[in-house]
């Protein structure tokens, strides 16, 4: 079936079942290969990009399920306020070590400062706890998200 | 340059040598590791391949690559897996090459043991918490080789006495100043001169360390936060298909049903491969390739190893440790001192089988041709994986081309080559580039574990409480006699006694021995920490036995064996007055301390734990006190101690792998629990500064915490944990 999804602000034709997930037509069909594939069955967060603004596990999003809705990637999250602003900290603050995670980590994170910009550690645990790091980086992804958002 | 650009390169190993550079030979296939394009599958990115003819290319060494425009290219021996190891390598060479670390482009070194061994492991291999120690002196010694051919370089062409020039920042200066030229003007000169022995040039002061030292930047951060950073698993070439696969549940078993029809009926699905350890589903898009293999329905015959469970081997490691094994020390004598004791200890310890479950899933990408097989993954083992894989398909070892990649988290599961052995298997039947992708399910329940160690130990102890005797026997999978059977020498495994045979304390009569157990139907190997993440936690643990067994405070009691450990008792002390040790604590709670020397390093921690009613331990606070020796970058070296203990307290809080009817009982990251943001504990580092040789760090912390947390488990529950994972069930409150 033929799929028009718009992307980080660019449409894109593809033609793959329906129920195929989005994770694997980002990475594999359409080659953006920043989003991550971690477990399959959203229990670590690495796949996450926004719908329409909204953090969703793209390993769990049959395509046929998108519609009209917006899909933002990491790719493109660095051309919203909240992205930028995570990006630069993350830098700041020395977040990355093997950065397979980090992607879907600074999703959760771009979309929790939407809705909260001034987050609690109790709205980044509630926010940040569905992303697994496996390095464990979580001691500067807190800090990082406290740095972006000024708190 | 804004950015860093990390490159693959491939060059025959023979065109590695530094003639075969300088006479343009070297043949760079440049993939520039940049964005994300929105080409289809089938074609390849615009920016991938670069063909990129060098000559005049200043390459002094397997280091240094600096070409006529400038670009100063570092090719790091060593894999970045997180650890921080592309920029502390860098920094050893910038340091003494004179660049700034934003000035480098790096590559992933391919295999070549004679340019690229780790020499404290012997092979070109990631892992050991060595890459620091390894590298210390021959990287620094290489970007002074390389400064001084530059500056010889610059001081021939003004004619002036090389002294009395200098470089900096990738530029030489003459005396005055007033004269400069870049590296990049001068490689085609400096490639002509005769470069000298690395043992003959002069390196830095530690004290004149302008790099080393300080708290860079990672030079692969930026990459990393914006989807650009290229791992194994996002590898693309033109006409690759993408392979799921479905192993055997039981080691040993084989396919017995496939309905392939079904499978080959899903829209996209090219080819089913079944070669009975697995089938591979071969389609234009993992989404399809998944979908297949659901669709092919597999049966499995499970072979040999049907019936194996954990109560089985737990079973067989209980009667073979009753048994004497290899001795790794013997110092005194222990049966005298243990029948003459004031007071004897006794305790067996266990500890379970662990999975790595790094986030990125195992994953391989093969092309394999009739004259080259070229395979694109990340590796913590590229010469081994080279060697496998000539093997395997009978071609040359230098026809074996390793793409090396960033790795979504190593923990020692990429020092085994069976993923990329896989997909080479699977690649013989397909035509064109395969890519093969284990779901979390096949990663987890197929990984090589960490071993299931069951210990014995018995003490005595004197009248005033000290220890005159202390004899430990471990019992276990040998890593060793498979991995490096060199080193698996009479029967004894060094690894699996590594922390063991050689505690941080003065016991005069000591005797440690080894049996070697290898449980039927699973597959064992390096785990982070390796053997000290076993062993600390039996040693540090029955030392807190001993110290309880003596009525003393377990700090107190462990200076008193550490006096002729002064590093040893340094970090212990550290790390206790930082905690606040002593000072008064709510009921249930409770402080609990270890100390180890492993990796080249001195570690000590405390934990502060709170342990519910309901038996639940929350870790609250873990204060760690490291000497590493000299180290590079202390910043790194705190995010390794953050990352590493999380790393080593997610597998005391919830790590097991276990066997029933010779299946992995868990799955995904559902029934192998990792740590999640909120669980997270307080994590302090401090770093002892001192001139000593370089230590390693990576490991250091995950092998340490375990026994801090159980011993303040004991300290707050009066409880003691011999096995681990913590059983919370037994914590419960009686009252």
């Amino acid at each position: 079936m033929a799929f028009t999804l718009k992307i980080n602000g660019t449409p894109h034709k593809v033609d793959v079942d329906g129920d195929t997930p989005l994770l694997w037509v980002l990475r594999d069909v359409l080659g953006m290969t920043g989003t991550k594939f971690g477990c399959g069955q959203a229990l670590c967060g690495a796949c996450t990009v926004h719908l329409d603004g909204q953090p969703v596990r793209s390993c769990q999003t049959p395509v046929d399920s998108v519609g009209d809705s917006v899909i933002t990637t990491i790719e493109a999250i660095g051309k919203t306020p909240q992205g930028a602003a995570l990006q630069k900290a993350w830098l700041e603050l020395e977040v990355v070590q093997c950065g397979y995670c980090q992607s879907g980590q600074m999703m959760s994170a771009a979309a929790l400062l939407k809705g909260t910009p001034k987050p609690t550690d109790d709205d980044i645990d509630t926010a940040m706890s569905g992303n697994v790091c496996r390095c464990g980086t979580y001691h500067r992804i807190r800090a990082a998200i406290k740095h972006a958002a000024g708190v | 340059m804004d950015e860093l650009i990390l490159r693959e390169q491939i060059v025959d190993e023979t065109a590695m040598s530094r003639r075969a550079f300088l006479q343009g030979t070297g043949l760079l296939l440049g993939f520039a590791l940049t964005g994300a394009s929105t080409e289809s599958v089938f074609a390849a990115p615009a920016s991938q391949v670069v063909e990129n003819e060098v000559t005049g290319t200043f390459a002094p060494n397997g280091f240094i690559r600096i070409n006529p425009t400038g670009a100063v290219t570092l090719v790091i021996p060593m894999i970045e897996m997180g650890q921080g190891v592309y920029t502390s390598l860098s920094m050893l060479l910038a340091e003494e090459l004179e660049v700034k670390l934003d000035q480098i482009q790096l590559q992933h070194a391919p295999p070549n043991h004679a340019l690229y061994v780790n020499s404290i492991i012997g092979i070109q291999n990631t892992g050991g918490s060595a890459s620091v120690r390894a590298f210390w002196t021959p990287l620094r010694q290489a970007g002074a080789v390389g400064r001084n051919l530059l500056i010889a370089a610059a001081a021939k062409r003004w004619n002036v006495d090389p002294a009395t020039c200098r470089a900096k920042d990738g530029v030489v200066f003459d005396a005055s100043g007033s004269k400069h030229l870049s590296y990049g003007e001068l490689a085609k000169a400096a490639a002509k001169l005769p470069v000298p022995p690395a043992a003959n040039v002069k390196l830095k002061d530690p004290k004149d360390f302008t790099l080393i030292g300080t708290r860079a930047k990672r030079v692969d951060s930026a990459i990393k936060v914006d989807g650009r950073a290229l791992y194994g698993i996002d590898t693309r070439l033109p006409g690759m298909k993408v392979a799921a696969v479905a192993i055997s549940p039981v080691l040993g078993g084989k396919a017995k049903t496939v309905d392939e029809k079904a499978a080959l009926a899903v829209k996209r699905v090219r080819q089913v491969v079944n070669i009975d350890e697995v089938v591979a589903v071969v389609a234009d898009h993992m989404g399809a390739a998944k979908k297949g293999l659901e669709a092919a329905a597999i049966t499995w015959d499970d072979g040999p190893n049907g019936k194996v469970s954990n109560a089985d081997i737990v079973k067989q490691l209980e009667e073979e440790s009753k048994k004497p094994g290899v001795v790794a020390r013997n110092v005194g004598d222990v049966g005298k001192a243990l029948a003459g004791a004031a007071q004897r200890v006794d305790a067996i310890y266990q500890v379970p089988f662990l999975a790595h479950a790094a986030m990125e899933p195992m994953n391989c990408t093969v092309h394999l041709q009739k004259d080259r097989c070229d395979i694109w993954v990340g590796t913590q083992a590229p010469t081994i994986t080279q060697s496998q894989v000539a093997e395997l398909t009978g071609l040359p070892k230098d026809a074996i081309k390793i793409h090396n990649h960033l790795i979504g988290g190593g923990f020692g599961r990429r020092l085994e080559a069976d993923g990329t052995i896989l997909a080479v298997k699977i690649a013989k039947h397909v035509d064109g580039p395969v890519k093969v992708i284990w779901s979390r399910e096949e990663d987890i329940q197929h990984d090589m574990y960490r071993p299931y160690y069951l210990d014995r130990l018995s003490a005595g102890l004197d009248a005033a409480g000290k220890p005159v005797a202390w004899t430990h026997r471990i019992a276990g999978s040998s890593v060793m006699a498979r991995y490096y059977p060199p080193y698996f020498k009479d029967g004894l495994d060094p690894d699996a006694v590594e922390a063991a045979a050689e505690p941080p304390y003065a016991l005069p009569n000591i005797h440690v021995d080894y049996v070697r157990v290898e449980p039927p139907g699973v597959r064992t190997s390096w785990w982070r920490g390796v053997g000290p993440t076993h062993n600390v936690f039996v040693v540090e643990s029955f030392i807190d036995e001993l110290a309880h067994a003596a009525k003393q405070d377990p700090v107190a009691y462990r200076k008193g064996l550490l006096g002729h450990n002064p590093r040893a008792l340094a970090v212990l002390s550290l790390a206790a007055e930082k905690a606040g040790w002593g000072s008064p604590l709510p009921a249930r709670h409770g402080r609990g301390i270890s100390v180890q020397f492993a990796y080249g390093s001195y570690t000590s921690q405390v934990a502060e734990v709170e342990v519910a009613a309901d038996g639940s331990v929350k870790v609250k606070r873990i204060v760690c006190a490291i000497d590493c020796g000299m180290y590079v970058n202390p910043d790194t070296i705190e995010a390794q101690v953050q990352g590493g203990t999380l790393f080593g307290l997610t597998a005391a809080l919830h790590g097991s792998i276990t066997f029933k009817d010779g299946r992995v009982e868990q799955s995904n990251f559902d029934t192998y629990l990792p740590m999640r943001i909120d669980e997270v504990p307080v994590v302090e580092t401090h770093l002892i500064k001192n001139a000593e040789a370089p230590g390693g760090v990576g490991e250091a912390p995950t092998a340490i915490v375990s026994a801090a947390v159980t011993n303040a488990i004991f300290a707050a529950t009066g409880k003691r944990l011999r096995s681990l994972p913590i059983d919370t069930n037994s914590l419960k409150s009686s009252s």
